[in-house]
């Protein structure tokens, strides 16, 4: 004869007086930081002391309700039995025909079947439209070209334009033209070598004016602005993957992954003095594509 | 009574009284790799309740605002209002920092996490028949943290998370065919735009968590199904499981732990500062930080990225840019493989059995190295992607340090596999191994010869016969008739007005009196081979 509400077992406690303590001060400890995070937070708050209050409360109560879970409950071990996960023949046979008998039930107007499949999916198709017509425009040129322009005035970030002495020998400057300062794509490299009228390679004998030599600041390997000059080897450095490039070579690849050049922006000094661009860039900027060929 | 009543008021609309005395009743195995799971669960609920609190704050937009908040060196500066908010966040907001820093750590821990866990189960074979759904559940789950870590890392908007944005960018940009397109949707155009913080926003805190959330309850839901693996030892068989009892050990040291799991977040949030974005500053296309590094769970990616030679290919009037292999290419081949892995293995072992039991990694080497082999490659990558800063640090070329990794990432992981299959086999051929170590005793005959005995076994208790729970033992007696139930007198009364508008129940014509003994019908259990009535196959290996 037995009872299965009442009769539960009510073992021991394992481990006596000492756990009981220590998790009543754990329980304590975390009331008393709440208390004092509550005060922090009232008189206006302040980082490593939250920090520290929300530690001491939040693992008084861990620590505690670990320490009740381990020592003051009985831990077994106890052993229980798997249930077998796949079902009888006869579970799988039974399933199988419920499926059949729908199937079959269907089967005969496969027509419809096939129409409900198109409506279906048409509407599905449907649903892709403002993902590929909304969210952005197509490309198109966009990669392709720059706002860089012929006779573009070049200026500083600061807006201020580029003249005969507004670099030292060694100096860089970022430049942009005139109508797109900070631009993302138009951003240039502007680096001033000793060497006057320094042609980077054949064809490009006036790109040079003075030794003021122009790259497109978009590392051709992931994008990232190519901000590091060393004077020294004249060399540029993009800090994010440490590709290299050789400034009196037209800022050819000589370490690291980018696989191209950057490309030279052709410029000029105008009769006031001023410095403007040739040309927009004759090359894609930036890292590569699929239809860059 | 009250409980009773409560919990007769929720069974008669439910029918909760069998799931829950099984869920009470539940075993779980004990072992401490187990917690690392159970951290990246908890790291998840941390991150879904300070993350609720700084969507109260911040504002998604790269709309130009001037900064004028309690930050005295940047008032004045053009910021984005997603990088204001976030400042105001850090210096306004009460205990706004402690709750943002919580959140990143946060992040990092669940990445960390669920790594290391992935790393258990792999190690133990845990994911073995019949877990491969589970494993694949996982798998998805890793990948969805790390794409939500850097969505949540990229939104404040400042020049080192900004960067990263346009690596990611490039990266888009980079998949064969549609990648130019791809990265026109997601970016709402050409980079940088003005759509990318808002829309990394909406994935970030609703689209993304939503199929964790999703994914995660699957995961615990057959992980509860199927019951926990457990490793070899004394009593522990494939069919069965050996450990403390879900109510309420189990319930107070889980739930314990979670608050443990808080703590640590908490201090970590509050003593140890993580991307203080007032020192890197807005975002400027133009401009670029020295030593540029992610978050730790993308640091492979920047190795892969740094480590690759300047390849690119091009033909046909098309392109497959550098970036396409170490950034798209190869992730895609890593969570493949991963998410294949139990298959893989499955088709080199011809193995169909159903496992429970967790190998121990020496038990078997092949897997062993093979894992640590894989581990070690990309623990390499991303030891490559600090390249720059090794070479400042210890004054080498950068060109040394790159040529070092590139062949550091060929030679280490080979290595690293032959010494883990060579520590496996030895390990395995220690006798003993694995056993509590006893104590050796030498005495000293009276003659002066000395000689060696072991200790008696430390302690008593493992010799105990591991035992089911006793309501479990009882109510198992009582369904198979060996024991005789008595209706306590207050249930019976509730049972006697259940009777009146319930005609399934099962348990005769009450007599008149109050309490009466029944007979409950016989209900075949243990109609499989290995019903309880047969004596367990002991198959574990006898810890000590």
């Amino acid at each position: 004869m037995t009872q299965l509400h009442e009769s539960a077992a009510v073992d021991a406690a394992p481990k006596g007086k000492g756990a009981e303590v220590f998790v009543g001060i754990c329980f304590l400890l975390s009331v008393l930081a709440t208390i004092g995070l509550a005060v922090t937070y009232w008189v206006g708050g302040q980082p490593q002391v939250e920090g520290i209050l929300l530690f001491v409360t939040l693992g008084g109560i861990g620590i505690g309700m670990v320490a009740w879970g381990k020592y003051l409950v009985p831990q077994g071990p106890f052993v229980q039995e798997r249930e077998v996960l796949k079902s009888e023949i006869v579970e799988r046979q039974a399933m199988l025909a419920s499926l059949d008998r729908g199937q079959k039930q269907l089967g005969r107007r496969s027509f419809l079947g096939k129409m409900l499949g198109a409506s279906i999916g048409l509407f599905g198709a449907i649903n892709l439209f403002p993902f590929l017509r909304s969210l952005g425009p197509v490309p198109k040129k966009a990669l392709t070209t720059t706002p860089w322009k012929k006779d573009a005035l070049i200026v500083g970030p600061d807006g201020r334009v580029v003249t005969t002495s507004t670099l030292e020998v060694g100096g860089v400057l970022t430049v942009f033209p005139s109508y797109d300062v900070g631009g993302a794509i138009s951003q240039t490299i502007l680096v001033r070598v000793a060497n006057e009228n320094w042609t980077t390679r054949p064809g490009r004998e006036t790109w040079g004016p003075q030794g003021y030599l122009a790259f497109s600041k978009i590392c051709t390997h992931a994008g990232c602005p190519v901000g590091l000059y060393q004077e020294l080897t004249q060399q540029l450095l993009c800090p994010c993957h440490q590709s290299l490039f050789d400034v009196l070579t037209g800022a050819t690849q000589v370490f690291g992954p980018a696989p191209r050049p950057l490309p030279q922006l052709p410029i000029y000094f105008d009769a006031n003095g001023n410095l403007r661009a040739q040309s927009g860039y004759l090359e894609p900027v930036g890292p590569g594509y699929w239809e860059r060929g | 009574m009250i409980v009773t009543q409560a919990t007769d008021w929720f069974d008669e609309r439910l029918g909760i009284a069998k799931f829950t005395r099984k869920s009470l009743n539940k075993i779980f195995p004990d072992h401490w790799s187990f917690m690392l799971g159970e951290i990246a669960m908890y790291s998840f609920v941390i991150l879904l309740f300070t993350g609720v609190f700084l969507t109260l704050f911040f504002v998604p937009s790269s709309k130009d605002v001037i900064y004028n908040g309690a930050y005295a060196p940047l008032r004045g500066t053009k910021v984005s209002e997603a990088f204001a908010s976030t400042l105001n966040i850090s210096f306004s907001v009460r205990a706004g920092l402690v709750m943002r820093q919580m959140h990143h750590w946060a992040a990092n821990v669940f990445i960390a996490a669920i790594v290391v866990h992935v790393c258990r189960v792999f190690f133990t074979g845990a994911f073995r028949k019949p877990r491969e759904i589970n494993w694949l559940v996982g798998t998805g789950l890793l990948v969805l943290a790390i794409v939500n870590g850097f969505l949540g890392y990229s939104l404040p908007d400042d020049l080192i998370s900004g960067t990263g944005i346009r690596i990611a960018f490039s990266i888009v940009l980079s998949v064969p065919v549609v990648g130019s397109y791809l990265a026109f949707l997601l970016f709402g155009g050409n980079f940088p735009g003005n759509s990318i913080i808002p829309r990394f926003y909406s994935l970030h805190i609703l689209i993304i968590p939503a199929l964790i959330v999703g994914l995660l309850s699957a995961h615990l839901a057959i992980m509860w199904h199927q019951k926990h693996t457990q490793f070899k030892g004394k009593g522990k068989t494939d069919r069965n499981v050996v450990g403390v009892a879900m109510w309420p050990a189990y319930a107070f040291q889980a739930g314990g732990f979670f608050f443990v799991t808080a703590a640590v977040i908490a201090i970590l949030g509050g003593l140890v500062q993580i991307n203080p974005i007032w020192l890197y500053g807005q975002y400027v296309p133009y401009r670029v930080s020295y030593a540029v590094q992610p978050d730790w769970y993308m640091g492979w990616l920047d190795g892969a990225l740094r480590l690759m030679p300047s390849w690119e290919i091009q033909a046909f009037g098309h392109m497959i840019p550098n970036v396409f292999f170490p950034a798209v290419l190869l992730p895609g081949i890593t969570f493949t493989l991963l998410g294949a892995w139990p298959f893989i293995e499955k088709k080199i072992t011809k193995d169909n059995l159903e496992h429970n039991l967790l190998d121990n990694p020496r038990d078997v080497p092949w897997r062993t190295s093979l894992g640590v082999g894989i581990l070690a490659f990309y623990v390499v990558l991303f030891f490559a992607s600090s390249t720059d800063v090794l070479a400042n640090s210890f004054s080498l070329s950068l060109n040394f340090v790159l040529w070092a990794f590139r062949i550091l990432l060929f030679v280490v992981p080979p290595a690293a596999a032959y010494i883990a299959y060579k520590l496996s086999v030895e390990a395995s051929e220690v006798p003993g191994i694995g056993r509590r170590k006893r104590a050796l005793i030498i005495s000293r005959s009276e003659e002066g010869a000395f000689s060696t005995s072991e200790s008696a076994p430390r302690s008593i208790s493992h010799e105990e016969v591991i035992e089911e729970l006793p309501e479990e033992v009882k109510y198992h007696n009582v369904l198979d008739g060996t024991e005789e139930y008595v209706m306590p007198s207050a249930v019976s009364a509730v049972s006697t007005v259940i009777n009146n508008v319930s005609v399934d129940v099962d348990l005769g014509p009450l007599p008149s009196g109050g309490t009466g003994v029944y007979q409950i019908p016989r209900s075949p259990r243990g109609s499989a081979p290995n019903g309880r009535s047969n004596e367990q196959e002991q198959q574990g290996d006898l810890d000590d």
